[in-house]
């Protein structure tokens, strides 16, 4: 059987911009959203996620026009998060041509926008969102308003509670590992995959191939996402969308045909 | 004119993106006038059968798509949800289908548990019956994205358009005259689906 594990670009946006964080802080603008989704559609992307990370602050709900024109140039499973607070704003996205919403804050503050979503797109496109941090002792905790707000409740405990509300996904990412490309938290990915059943999305910190095999095999994860590796080109961390190519994922064992 | 149903729920803004890419002329419909006037048909859908069907039938959407696919021959692509209610009924619900094409839809089922259900990510496809206008010019080993947890088991060979291997090989797109469907998103498969939607817009 062919095995396809999903490789997928995070792009982070911010007032209509391209940016990439470290460690959840100083975003780093990199150009047009727009240029890099072209890009990203024409080497023919698993997915693409696209978080704003400015629209809670900014306005409190997603830029629907301007995603508007982003779905318009992109003919992959495309998914959101960023600002989303109620039904009718994911009403909206699914309108526009998105087809999955990531939650997180939002759904810790009110406990029914998960269940109302699901009921609304069905499982699949309702997707949940958990950004941790590392602690003593090997334990871990998570964070909500763009890592700005500890809650208290581990990552594997938060991971079950949304798939028993109807997540049909969980994005894990670390906030330590983000944007540093020396690799997933493994030890993360692991404690979350091994709590749930549903498909877990890595995310955090990949910086070349080889991560993402790890974050497989290891982790467990059943799709992989990354940003600066999608962003950042050669030793100097260049500006340059880049794509790994279908070979090289065949080669590194991140994709294979049985 | 391509009238994309809207009763309500599926993800009509990516298949409408994808048509105005190639230059298909589309509404999205709904109302029954809009789907009489229409030359082809669009049948999108997410989410649970019995909620699907519920939703076409308060609109009476229903009794229009068989009108218009029986007796004006009008071509339709069901897609995803939309493919599974062309068929007689499903295993996740007690609604009736459309009946459109003689299958009905069945949960995955594994011997082990290895499998994730839903089925959900990239997977190739086999084409069965390469003579077909929608499958025209399309290459073997294609991939298209696929979120499902239900399948359509057809009563015969001969309705099968396309095949996938999940656990076991399953219908990937069906056929009966007219009528199509495809079990993955073309509107979401880049350049292998808009080749699909563009030869049911110009080849079907």
């Amino acid at each position: 059987m062919y095995n396809r594990p999903r490789v997928i670009p995070c792009l982070l946006l911010q007032e209509q911009g391209l940016v990439k964080t470290t460690k959840f802080k100083n975003p780093n603008y990199l150009g047009d959203p727009i240029n890099a989704v072209r890009i990203f559609n024409e080497k023919g992307v698993d997915e693409l996620c696209l978080l704003d990370i400015g629209a809670a602050k900014s306005s409190g709900s997603p830029d629907f026009d301007y995603l508007k024109n982003i779905a318009s140039e992109a003919f992959m499973p495309l998914s959101y998060g960023g600002g989303i607070t109620e039904l009718n704003q994911i009403k909206e996205l699914f309108a526009i041509g998105f087809e999955k919403v990531i939650i997180n804050s939002a759904i810790n503050k009110d406990d029914s926008l998960l269940k109302k979503a699901v009921e609304y797109a069905g499982s699949q496109s309702v997707v949940a969102s958990i950004d941790a941090k590392r602690e003593l002792f090997g334990k871990y905790s998570c964070f909500i308003d763009g890592g700005n707000t500890k809650i208290k409740v581990s990552p594997a405990k938060l991971a079950k509670h949304y798939e028993e509300s109807g997540a049909g996904e969980i994005i894990i990412n670390s906030i330590d590992n983000d944007g540093m490309m020396q690799g997933y938290d493994i030890d993360l990915i692991r404690q979350v995959t091994e709590s749930v059943n549903i498909p877990v999305v890595a995310c955090g910190g990949a910086g070349g191939v080889p991560d993402l095999k790890l974050a497989l095999e290891k982790g467990g994860a059943h799709a992989v996402s990354a940003g600066s590796m999608f962003v950042y080109f050669g030793r100097k961390k260049a500006v340059l969308i880049n794509v790994p190519e279908e070979s090289e994922l065949y080669r590194e064992g991140v994709y294979c045909d049985e | 004119m391509i009238a994309i149903l809207d009763y309500g729920i599926g993800n009509l803004g990516s298949i409408k993106n994808m048509l105005n890419k190639i230059g298909a002329e589309t509404v999205i419909a709904d109302s029954i006038k809009e789907i009489e006037q229409a030359d082809k048909l669009i049948l999108p859908g997410v989410g649970s059968f019995d909620n699907g069907m519920r939703c076409l039938r308060e609109k009476e959407f229903d009794k229009v798509i068989i009108e218009q696919v029986c007796d004006n021959k009008k071509p339709i692509l069901g897609i995803c949800l939309g493919m599974q209610m062309l068929g007689r009924k499903s295993e996740e619900g007690k609604e009736k289908g459309l009946d459109l094409i003689p299958f009905d839809n069945k949960r995955f089922s594994f011997a082990d548990d290895g499998l994730k259900v839903p089925h959900m990510g990239w997977n190739y496809v086999d084409i069965i019956n390469r003579e077909n206008n929608l499958v025209k010019d399309i290459e073997e080993k294609q991939r298209y994205y696929f979120v499902h947890s239900y399948h359509a088991v057809c009563d015969s060979r001969e309705n099968v358009l396309m095949t996938c291997d999940y656990g076991y090989e399953f219908a990937a797109a069906v056929i009966n005259g007219n009528i199509y469907g495809t079990q993955f998103h073309p509107e979401k498969s880049h350049n292998f689906g808009m080749k699909l939607l563009e030869n049911f817009s110009k080849e079907c």
